[in-house]
This record gives structure tokens, C-alpha cells and sequence, in this order.
């Protein structure tokens, strides 16, 4: 038997103070609120305190940000933004290990997914942006687009480093300035890219960074002085933002929740579509708004299917974060594993069967071994609720429209993906799909250059490419 | 002989496969039901074959377990010579090599094999003595195929006469990219049964090339590793050494599914050797990898996995000794082959 002994990315790297404080007008000050700490979900160790940004707080880094707009970035020649970004793309490259291991201390994802996508992405969206900063005229969005002023952006735990980017980079590259809200048990890697702010000597007051919780977050959305929200997260929360800025001059995008299908025809390469199945709900321990969660097997393979992919899935390992080969992490908080549980407990209770492989969980720390819910009907709560977490439903259909009727039978329409060798079913069943992306023979593939967003109750607007400058522009077509 | 590393082979009294095991008894049939089973095998996704393997290269072997990654592949090394320069001395050197690859430190486990054209089958039959070590033996008119049936055949009965304990044939690609797959099986078929020994000895171990750098796709790739396990081989090999590209880790991906699939339906299982390209520790550990996270710790054993090479064992003994010393010594501390 080959074991792999322990192989842990050493920690020594990050250097985590014993508090933070807000990241405002280019100064790390502490806020007003009352403090909270940030743990280490893989191992419940407390990693540092976090100081909470009071509706007070949030007023001087919108008003800081208003200056930047009007007196600095506003005015800057936009190939000199340009150069900024970009020198925010190399540190992103220079310092990638160090975000990396602070990404997964405290998230809970695996050394593998932070070294090898989250922070590539994210330095490379900042390059991505960079590039586009002074040719805005000629993206297609009219000839004189001009930046919106102020962004108020709040983003999620699940990729706080890459969604930070996914937000920062295109507001600052079309001129904006902005005042971010990193989530609440995930603050620690936008402290450090404020640091990285101030290491590309940014002007002060181009990008704040307010930590703290829901409270804070609707201070950022609700101040008078914002002129663009962006919102990433749940659609509960997503939907009492869109309430609060309804009335409003504010433009807003929405990147909420999703419940994507993934739909295996009988002639799909079987051995990649497993893995496609693995990566689309077990990448990032299933905290993904975009994860493959239905996953809709063609009736004539399933029992081979479910039996290639329970044998997979027993080699997925699961443990601590650091280490390079974990494959699959901590959950991200007491709270998310709850839900977790609960969902999985109320999908066995409506009859659904579930199948979790043999595998030693720590005992300390938060974690949900890979699960597959066999059985599910499409009337089943595992089958219509986001669960946001490794957990999979699994549905059968017997003929293409039953399978595009089954998977577009959702509230949600960020994702989906189609696994056949035969290309015009493909493009015929991508083009019937109500989701915002479609991945065909992959799933869960990112590029700066590819606009993501969603229908129906996964939100509104793009993000990334041509499509998600728009939503940063003034005299753009949306 | 009796099969050192394999106790569980074949004897000679068990008749070679002629059709293929249930429940695929019926598949070659006629030319174009094969074609239909073979073309009905499911798709490969270059892309999807190349992300996976990119992510298990990823994979970090350390300390105990390195130790023990290098041990086992040098212990599945089919050390290799295949040039028209052979000579007896050359192959009686290689021999010696074999069974003792690191001079400085006895407790280096021996390598699998040796493996040589068939007409130097005898030389290094002897030199191995009562190693254990098998003797390999390219035939079929290695590396091309390029001659008549009969001559394959011959080939293949002079490298078994001359003590040969596994042999290496190719496939006719020729026929194989013509889309005469019921042809191919046939040889492999005939070729198999020439394994068998006059004498009533056990029958040599038969490995297939599929020559996978002259296949080009990965649905090639999987249905000519099907063609030579209905056929009855005891091992699928990706290639000669002698075309490029040979064996890359999405080739090997395939055909590490090929036999897992073959074995869940029909109980037999089959070996698997790539062979060519393979030069680095590095190279071998992701093999390794591959292996234990796609078929399983069944087949981390020399018995059913080879690494075709001549010099990957200077790099394993190296590493070796990195590992054993603390520091890395140089080329002039392992021995040339």
C-alpha cells in the first residue's frame, strides 16, 4: 500500500498579527465596532482578532474613497492606472505563497486549490484588468465610458482572496474607487492584499477595507454616497440588498446562490465525467455558488456511473488544509456545517439514500465527509436548496428534454455542464440551459476573460471579460 | 522454470486464451462486431485525461514514503537494452547491473527484469542464473512489426527457446489504424499461443506495445488496450522506446483504466508497462501516484507493473542514495550500464 507520508506546506511564511484593524484612506486604523475573532475552521484555533467597522467607520472609508474618486484615481490617466494594477498583479505572483497558506488557515481550503487557482486567478484577473484600464474605448461599451465613482462591495468566505479580486480589479481598471467588505470568518487575505495596496503605493482612499459582519455590510450598501453595489452571496441576503438599494441612483450586481446541474449523456467519456462530477461538487469542499450539486445521470449508465464514482470518491483525501496532497478541506465554519447537516439529515428523511465513503475525520475543527445522495426526486429539499457543501443529489433522466426540463426545474441559473462526445448535442442543450454559464466536457473552469453571473434568483449583471466592465461604467450598455 | 516473481502465473497446463473471457466471449465474432464493441468502449477526453493527471503530478512524496516510492520502482525496472550495437559483453553487464544496481549499499533491491532483443535472450538468460530476475525479449519484429505472420511467430518462438521469461511483441498499427482490429487481435492471439513452451514449462508472460506514439488519440489508445487484453495478454506496454511520443501520464491514465475496467468485468487482471520517456524519480513517482489512485495498490507490485527504461535506474539510485546520505552524490557514484 502506498501511503503518503505527511507532506505540510510550512506555516512560517505568514506572519498574523494579534489584531487587525480597518484598512481606511490608506492607514490600517482600528475600528469602532465591538472586535471578533477569526478561528482556523480545520482546527477551531483562534488566529487573530479582527476589528468590526461601525456605520461610523464605514462613513470615512466612503468618504475617503469619494476623495480618491474625485482628487487621484478619477483624474489619473488611465494608462497610469493601468500601471498600478499591474503592479498589484506581480505582488499578487511575488507574495502567492504566502496568501496561499493564509488563504487556507483561515478558509479551511486545501493548500492545493489556494497555491494552484485561487491565487493565480486572482493575481490573474488583476492582469486581465490591467490591460484593459486605458482601451475602455474601444470594448464596445461606447465611446466614452466613464467610471460610476464609489463601489460598495461585499463579498463571501468561500474564495475570499479570488472574489475580492473578481471585485477590486475591474472597478479600479474602469476608474471607480472602492470600500469592501471581506466576510466575516474570512478577513484575513484582504487585510494582506491592503497591505499589497500600500506596497504598490496605491493612492490612499482607492481601496478601503472595512471588516465585520452583516451589520457592517449594510452600512457599505446602504451609504448615500455609493453609486455602485456588488454583491456576492446568498440570495436571502442578496434579495434584502436589492430591497435597500431599490429607490435608489445605485446600480447593483448580484452573484448569489446556485443549484447547477450537471448533466452526464450516455455517450459522455465516462472516466473524465467522473472526474468533472468530483470537481464540480467537491471542489472547495462544495462552497461553491456555481457547484455541479444536481448531478442528472442518464438512466441507461447510472449504476455504472454511481459505481465509478463511489470508487473515486474513496480516494478523495480529506484532512488537514496545509497539507499539499488534502483534496478536500475544513467546512468553513460551525455555522455552514450545520446547515450542512441539517440538509443531509432532512434529504435521508425524505427518502433519499445517502453514501459517504469510509474516511477518519479530525477531531477537532469542522468538518462533512464527501456525501452522494442516490434516489433524489426532484421534489426532494437535497434537490432544490443550496446546500454549500460537498454534497451531491443524484437524478436520472431518460431523454434530452426530460434532462433539460429537470435541470432548468430551479429557482436558481448561475451554472450547468453537459458531458457527450457528440458537439451538436452539446451546443443544442447549452443553448435550452437557463444558466448563466454552461461548461461542456469540464466544470467549475474559471478565466478572467469569461463573464460569470447568473439568471433567475442567481443574481443579475456579469462579472469578468467585456461584459463585467459594463458593470462599472457609465454610458455602457448593460 | 518456475515464475519467482509471479507464483500465482499461469502453468503451462492452463490453455492460452483463444476467445476472449466472458463476458466479451462473442465480441470478435465477426470483423464488424469487433468494430462496433471496440467503437461502443466510452469516449476519452484528452483535456479531461490531461487535468487529471496535471493534478495528480501535484502530489508530494516526502521522506518515508519517497523511500519507499524508489525502492518499489526500482524493483519494477525491466532494464533495458534495444540497440543494434548489442553484444554479449554489453548484455552480460547489464545482467550484472541487475542484480546488484547500487555496489555501494547491498540492501538496493534487485530490478524485475532484463530486457533484450531475442537473440541475446540466451546470454542473458545465463548471466541471470538463479537470480530471480526474469529475462524480457522483444520479438515480432520489434520495433516496427513490419513482417509476415510466420516470421512474427518464429521471432517469438526463438526468443522463448533461447530461456526468454516474458515476451515483449507490438502490435501491427498498420492494421490497427486501418481499422482491421479483428486482424490485430488475431496475431496477438497467435503470438500468445507461441509463448507456450514445447516442453510443458510454464508458457512466457506475453506484454503487448501498443506503440501509443503512433496511435496518436487516447480512444486509440483505450481500444487497442482493449484488442490485446481480449486477446489474452498478460500485460498492455504503451511503447518500443524508439517513437516519440512514448509513454506520457495521460497515456497511461487510459490504460491503467483499460485494465481496472477489463478486470471488474472479467476477473482477470492484467499488467501494465509503460515504457520510454520515463527518465527522473520524478517521472517514476507520478507514475506510482497514477497507479495507486486509479487502480490501486493491487497493481504497486512488479508482478503487475513495470517501468520500460534503461535510464531511469541511475536517477532511482541517486535519489537512493540522496536519501540515505543526506546529500546528493553524482553520476560518477552509480555505475554506467
Amino acid at each position: 500500500m502506498f501511503e503518503y507520508a505527511p507532506a505540510p506546506e510550512s506555516r512560517s511564511i505568514v506572519d498574523i498579527a494579534p489584531s487587525y484593524g480597518l484598512f481606511v484612506d490608506g492607514e490600517f486604523v482600528d475600528g469602532t465596532g465591538e472586535s471578533f475573532k477569526t478561528v482556523n475552521p480545520a482546527t477551531e484555533e483562534v488566529l487573530t482578532e479582527v476589528s468590526a467597522a461601525s456605520a461610523a467607520d464605514v462613513d470615512r472609508a466612503v468618504r475617503a474613497a469619494r476623495r480618491a474618486f474625485e482628487k487621484t484615481w478619477g483624474p489619473m490617466r488611465p494608462a497610469d492606472r493601468s500601471k498600478y494594477l499591474f503592479r498589484i498583479a506581480r505582488l499578487l505572483q511575488e507574495r502567492a505563497r504566502e496568501f496561499a497558506v493564509l488563504e487556507s488557515l483561515d478558509n479551511g481550503k486545501p493548500i492545493r486549490e489556494s497555491r494552484d487557482i485561487d491565487v493565480p486567478l486572482a493575481a490573474a484577473h488583476f492582469f486581465y484588468h490591467a490591460g484593459w484600464a486605458d482601451k475602455l474605448e474601444h470594448a464596445g461599451l461606447g465611446s466614452n465610458p466613464r467610471p460610476l465613482g464609489v463601489a460598495g462591495q461585499v463579498i463571501p468566505w468561500n474564495f475570499p482572496l479570488l472574489m475580492l479580486a473578481w471585485k477590486v480589479a475591474p472597478a479600479l481598471a474602469t476608474g471607480n474607487t472602492v470600500v469592501l467588505k471581506p466576510a466575516e470568518t474570512t478577513p484575513l487575505t484582504a487585510l494582506l492584499f491592503a497591505e499589497v495596496c500600500r506596497q504598490a503605493d496605491l493612492p490612499p482612499g482607492v481601496v478601503n477595507i472595512v471588516t465585520g459582519a452583516g451589520e457592517t455590510g449594510r452600512a457599505v450598501v446602504e451609504h448615500d454616497d455609493v453609486d455602485k453595489v456588488a454583491f456576492t452571496g446568498s440570495t436571502e441576503v442578496g434579495r434584502s440588498i436589492a430591497r435597500s438599494v431599490a429607490g435608489t441612483v445605485k446600480l447593483l450586481t448580484l452573484e448569489l446562490g446556485g443549484k447547477a446541474a450537471n448533466i452526464v449523456f450516455d455517450d459522455a467519456p465516462i472516466d473524465q465525467a467522473v472526474e468533472g462530477i468530483v470537481q464540480g461538487i467537491f471542489f472547495n469542499q462544495g462552497h461553491v455558488c456555481c457547484a455541479g450539486s444536481r448531478l442528472l445521470v442518464q438512466e441507461s449508465i447510472h449504476d455504472e456511473v454511481i459505481a465509478s464514482l463511489q470508487r473515486r470518491i474513496g480516494t478523495l483525501r480529506v484532512g488537514d488544509p496545509l497539507d499539499k496532497n488534502t483534496d478536500i478541506g475544513a467546512i468553513n465554519s460551525a455555522e455552514q456545517l450545520a446547515r450542512i447537516r441539517e440538509l443531509s439529515d432532512i434529504g435521508e428523511a425524505e427518502g433519499a439514500q445517502r453514501w459517504q465513503p469510509a474516511c477518519d475525520l479530525p477531531e477537532r475543527g469542522y468538518w462533512f465527509p464527501p456525501t452522494v445522495f442516490t434516489g433524489v426526486s426532484p421534489a426532494h429539499r437535497i434537490a432544490r436548496d443550496e446546500v454549500f457543501g460537498p454534497v451531491l443529489s443524484v437524478l436520472t433522466f431518460r431523454t434530452p428534454d426530460e434532462a433539460v426540463a429537470k435541470a432548468n426545474n430551479t429557482t436558481y441559473g448561475l451554472s450547468a455542464g453537459i458531458w457527450s462526445e457528440k458537439g451538436s448535442r452539446i451546443l443544442k442543450i447549452a443553448d435550452q440551459l437557463r444558466a448563466g454559464v454552461v461548461w461542456a466536457n469540464t466544470f467549475n473552469k474559471f478565466d478572467p476573460t469569461s463573464p460569470f453571473g447568473g439568471y433567475k434568483q442567481s443574481g443579475y449583471g456579469r462579472e469578468g471579460g467585456r461584459h463585467g466592465l459594463a458593470a462599472y461604467l457609465k454610458g455602457a450598455d448593460q | 522454470m518456475t515464475h519467482v516473481l509471479d507464483p500465482g502465473a499461469l502453468s503451462g497446463a492452463i490453455p492460452t486464451v483463444r476467445a476472449p473471457l466472458a463476458p466479451y466471449d462473442d465480441v470478435t465474432r465477426t470483423a464488424a462486431a469487433f468494430r462496433a464493441f471496440l467503437h461502443g468502449l466510452p469516449g476519452v477526453d484528452q483535456v479531461g485525461a490531461e487535468a487529471r493527471v496535471a493534478t495528480l503530478g501535484t502530489r508530494s512524496i516526502k521522506t518515508t514514503s519517497k523511500a519507499w516510492a524508489i525502492d518499489t520502482a526500482i524493483s519494477m525496472v525491466d532494464l533495458t537494452t534495444l540497440e543494434g550495437a548489442d553484444t554479449p559483453g554489453r548484455v552480460r553487464s547489464l545482467a550484472a547491473k541487475a542484480r546488484q544496481p547500487d555496489p555501494s549499499d547491498p540492501t538496493t533491491p534487485q530490478v524485475a527484469a532484463v530486457c533484450v532483443y531475442g537473440d541475446l535472450a540466451g546470454v542473458a538468460r545465463e548471466a541471470l542464473g538463479d537470480s530471480g530476475i526474469h529475462v524480457a525479449a522483444v520479438a515480432t519484429a520489434f520495433p516496427s512489426g513490419r513482417a509476415s505472420r510466420a516470421v512474427k511467430i518464429a521471432d517469438v518462438q526463438d526468443a522463448v527457446a533461447n530461456g526468454a521469461d516474458e515476451i515483449d511483441m507490438v502490435i501491427d498499427r498498420g492494421a490497427f489504424l486501418g481499422g482491421r482490429y479483428l486482424d490485430v487481435y488475431e496475431e496477438v492471439v497467435a503470438v500468445k499461443e507461441a509463448c507456450s513452451r514445447p516442453d510443458g514449462g510454464a508458457p512466457a508472460h506475453l506484454k503487448v506495445i501498443l506503440e501509443t506514439g503512433e496511435l496518436v488519440t487516447l480512444d486509440n489508445v483505450r481500444r487497442a488496450s482493449w484488442i490485446a487484453m481480449l486477446a489474452g495478454g498478460d500485460f498492455i506496454k504503451t511503447s518500443t522506446g524508439k517513437v516519440n511520443p512514448a509513454a506520457t501520464l495521460p497515456v497511461s491514465l487510459v490504460m491503467l483504466e483499460a485494465v481496472r475496467d477489463f478486470r471488474a468485468a472479467t476477473g482477470r487482471q492484467v499488467g501494465f508497462k509503460p515504457a520510454g520517456g520515463i527518465r527522473t524519480t520524478k517521472d517514476a513517482i507520478k507514475h506510482l501516484v497514477l497507479i495507486n489512485e486509479t487502480v490501486g495498490a493491487d497493481w504497486l507490485d512488479p508482478d503487475w507493473f513495470r517501468f520500460g527504461a534503461s535510464g531511469l535506474l541511475g536517477d532511482l539510485l541517486l535519489q537512493r542514495q540522496k536519501l540515505r546520505t543526506g546529500h546528493y552524490s553524482g553520476p560518477d557514484y552509480v555505475t554506467v550500464d
